[in-house]
């Protein structure tokens, strides 16, 4: 293999034959092989992570998500035929079912996304960077299940241009690449993407259900004693199919990864023991957010109001967002106090845009685009206060 | 004794092949001064090729300051005068006699202005260092303070306490001397655990400061920042235990004896040891043949933040530890996919978490290609000060001074930032970054 990339890298070096598609050859090859590139002053030795490294332990912790989604879609779909009732029956054909559904939209994703990263990596003649190794990931992820393929490609090349290359590629956007794509087809194709209604099962009339937020949304307008509301309050009970224990495990519907409470625990858990999410971005978001679903509480205006705050968190894409999409460093605030205030309003506005506005059933994209937006403004103040302090001192040795 | 000051981030790396605590005398042949040494320095030789000359002559002045003179360590013939691209001196190579002969030096300590100009004249001065900027002291410096760090806690350096064994009356002297030369207090960092013996923890007509915690806590700067930070106007000076103890002996003797011991060790050394040796000294003198030649890259100091050297290259100034590790020039198939239990990383994402005790094998490989910056808040891991690491380095590289003054830049040194080099996911050169940062703030902010 080494021998084999050794022997056709002439052909691609300045002057060979396919010059132009270096930087497709050389991403083969560092994908390959860790390059020898060595250190030539400063420290000479150096720590063993790179991008690809940290890129492939957030795709790891994306797995429990994933699998967790491959297996819910297969459940969803018997459900609602009415086979395998039990989450324990029929694990092996719901596991199939899901295979199916789910990884056509993982290839498209990959394959239009890297595509394009391809283009402009060949133009700028660098290396493809890492960044996408995620975001494809994470848009096939946080969309519904029954997305056509071509919005899902039309997505993944918008977010790739517009959400990252023209800002100067991986480490310059400004706003989260898999969230670019999302909110690309809410706007583009709201009727796909509104949230409330989900595809629950193949049938030919295109019956869908309502999701778990889509339900409560409904609740809003209407008095709090009205029979239809008393409904809807009775699925999020204990025996209900939105309650506690169910929106926890995840066998609800809704977009392919963000069901499960459970997996995205596993996820966060993994990305805070690496090191490689910010742990102050994920546990403020979650103060943030129960603490916004703790004053709905208080406030108790409608049956939406009345959710127990840890329900609120475990429901839609929360979770999923928070702990995925909010700890992207490079769209996040960046400074340790930064973090802690740009988690704590991301988890706040996500439970406040949800309930606030029920046409935005998914609160959560908008927060953290919101917060992506104001992270750097965010990280300004706390540089600006480090900038005083410096100052300030140089007072009180004057004085 | 004072509070101890705890140093929290951080990371000590352990490398195979710490010295152990034995010592063997070298006698090196050849010997050679590199201006290089001395960052910033424009040398004005003063000697020629086939002259002789005694231990502690002059060998060549500061263009800036040419009050500043430069020694030789030994006496001997000047064999030549190396120079590299655009006739820029690199080394000054000296034959030396079997006996060294000493300049003779009758120093007076009456005032702070007679032990200035003997430590200009005797090629001691380059010791001492300024904050900001890092560089040589001028000669027109006020310093408020002086810092000297008593460990090292860079990987593979010397144990400074042994290190120094045996010369603990001329690095009281020096202190002594110290005390009379700056208008300031004199602060003496030891380390809680590192520091055991007396040479520090006795030290008299000093402040002595206590840390704890894993490196950069011996790095001096970081003990800077958390005693008396620098401010905009102010100068602080650093200097190295092994320059006090040669101002001590000039004092005590009258003579420039620039002996030392060194640290040689690393995983390529086949019995790390301490050497009884002499600054200037060539490296294939110090390792001989305890060494394993094949892909071996050698360092003068530390691995963080030491010069690379042949073995026909020598020993610098500020040095008293050379290191030989191996060098990373091999491809590794999916290098960046395997569990990688021989990784270390400051991150958890190698299962080498798993054993932290265990001492490591690194190599030169740079573990990944240059990118972008991604990852936030990594350099704030490992840098214990009261500075933004991540957003001075930026305002380095945008070269933005207004935001470089206020960000600190006076308070930093290229080596404070070696640990968030060695940490960088992006592989950046950071080190290289602040010292050319810190050059064109000299040339901007003066």
């Amino acid at each position: 293999m080494k021998d084999f990339l050794a022997k056709y890298r002439p052909n691609f070096e300045k002057g060979g034959k396919y010059e132009k598609l270096m930087p497709l050859f050389g991403t083969i090859d560092t994908f390959l092989y860790v390059p020898d590139h060595t250190t030539k002053s400063g420290s000479h030795v150096r720590d063993a992570i790179d991008l690809k490294r940290t890129m492939i332990v957030v795709v790891i912790a994306l797995v429990p998500a994933l699998l967790f989604g491959i297996w819910n879609a297969g459940h969803q779909h018997y459900v609602f035929s009415g086979e395998y009732l039990d989450m324990a029956e029929g694990f092996w054909p719901k596991v199939w079912y899901g295979i199916q559904k789910i990884v056509p939209l993982i290839v498209v994703s990959y394959a239009f996304g890297l595509g394009t990263e391809f283009v402009f990596a060949t133009r700028k003649g660098h290396a493809l960077h890492e960044g996408y190794l995620v975001s494809g990931m994470l848009i096939p992820l946080c969309v519904p299940i029954d997305i056509p393929l071509w919005m899902l490609a039309l997505s993944a090349i918008f977010a790739v241009v517009i959400g990252k290359e023209i800002f100067g590629g991986t480490g310059m956007n400004i706003i989260n690449i898999a969230l670019t794509a999302r909110a690309f087809l809410f706007f583009a194709y709201p009727t796909k993407m509104s949230g409330d209604k989900v595809w629950v099962g193949d049938l030919p009339d295109g019956v869908s259900g309502a999701t778990a937020l889509g339900e409560l949304a409904l609740t809003v307008p209407l008095d709090k004693t009205s029979p239809e509301v008393t409904s809807v309050v009775d699925k999020f009970g204990a025996a209900g199919d939105f309650s506690m224990m169910n929106s926890f495990i995840g066998n609800i519907p809704g977009s392919v990864g963000e069901t499960s409470a459970l997996a995205i625990l596993i996820g966060a858990a993994i990305l805070m023991f690496t090191g490689i999410g910010s742990w102050r971005i994920i546990i403020s978001s979650f103060i943030g957010g129960l603490l916004m679903g703790f004053i709905f509480n208080l406030v108790g205006a409608n049956a939406y109001m009345d959710l127990p705050p840890v329900h609120q968190l475990l429901l839609g894409g929360f979770l999923f967002g928070v702990v995925f999409m909010a700890t992207d460093p490079v769209t996040g605030a960046r400074t340790n106090t930064g973090q802690w205030i740009y988690g704590f309003f991301a988890g706040f506005f996500s439970i406040l845009v949800r309930v606030f506005n029920p046409a935005y059933p998914e609160g959560v994209m908008m927060a953290i685009l919101f917060m992506n937006i104001m992270a750097p403004l965010i990280d300004h103040y706390v540089v600006e206060a480090n900038i005083k302090k410096r100052l300030k001192r140089i007072k009180v040795a004057s004085a | 004794m004072s509070q101890t000051i705890r140093i929290k981030k951080g990371l000590d790396i352990r490398l195979v092949g710490e010295a152990e605590k034995v010592t063997t005398s070298v006698a090196s042949k050849v010997y050679a001064v590199k201006p290089t040494d001395f960052h910033g320095v424009v040398p004005k030789m003063m000697v020629k090729p086939g002259e002789n000359i005694k231990a502690g002559a002059p060998l060549f002045y500061s263009k800036e300051y040419p009050e500043i003179k430069f020694c030789s360590p030994v006496s001997g013939e000047i064999a030549e005068i190396r120079r590299g691209e655009k006739r820029r001196i690199l080394e000054i190579v000296i034959l030396a006699d079997d006996k060294i002969e000493y300049e003779e030096f009758k120093p007076s300590e009456g005032s702070a202005e007679e032990i200035k100009e003997v430590l200009l004249n005797s090629g001691l001065w380059p010791f001492f260092k300024r904050r900001p900027y890092d560089v040589v002291a001028w000669p027109t410096d006020q310093p408020v303070n002086l810092f000297i760090s008593g460990f090292d806690t860079e990987a593979l350096t010397a144990d400074q306490e042994f290190a120094l064994r045996g010369e603990e009356k001329y690095f009281q002297k020096g202190l002594d001397i110290l005390g009379k030369l700056i208008n300031g207090p004199v602060y003496l960092g030891v380390h809680e655990k590192h520091n055991t013996e007396e040479i520090f923890r006795n030290a008299t007509g000093v402040e002595i400061k206590t840390f704890s915690g894993p490196h950069p806590s011996g790095v001096v700067g970081i003990q800077i920042n958390h005693v008396a930070p620098v401010n905009k106007g102010e100068v602080s000076w650093t200097i190295k235990p092994l320059g006090v103890v040669a101002i001590g002996k000039l004092f005590m003797e009258g003579k420039v004896d620039l002996s030392r011991t060194v640290a040689v060790g690393g995983s390529k050394i086949n019995k790390p040891q301490y050497v009884k040796s002499m600054y200037g000294a060539q490296v294939k003198n110090l390792v001989v043949d305890n060494i394993d030649r094949e892909d071996t890259r050698l360092i003068s100091g530390g691995v963080l933040t030491g010069t690379q050297v042949s073995e026909d290259g020598f020993l610098g100034f500020y040095d008293n530890s050379l290191a030989a590790i191996p060098e990373g020039n091999q491809t590794e198939f999916f290098g960046w996919l395997l569990p990688g239990l021989d990784k270390l990383s400051l991150s958890k994402t190698f299962l080498s978490w798993l054993m932290p005790l265990k001492p490591y094998d690194l190599n030169t490989n740079l573990h990944g290609e240059h990118r972008a910056i991604v990852m936030a808040g990594e350099y704030d891991k490992v840098f214990p000060m009261d500075i933004l690491p991540e957003h001075l380095i930026k305002s380095f590289i945008t070269k933005d001074l207004e935001k470089m003054e206020q960000l600190g830049v006076y308070e930093v040194a290229p080596e404070d930032f070696a640990l968030c080099e060695f940490v960088c996911t992006s592989k950046l050169n950071l080190q290289e970054i602040v010292r050319d940062s810190l050059d064109l703030a000299i040339e901007e902010l003066g």
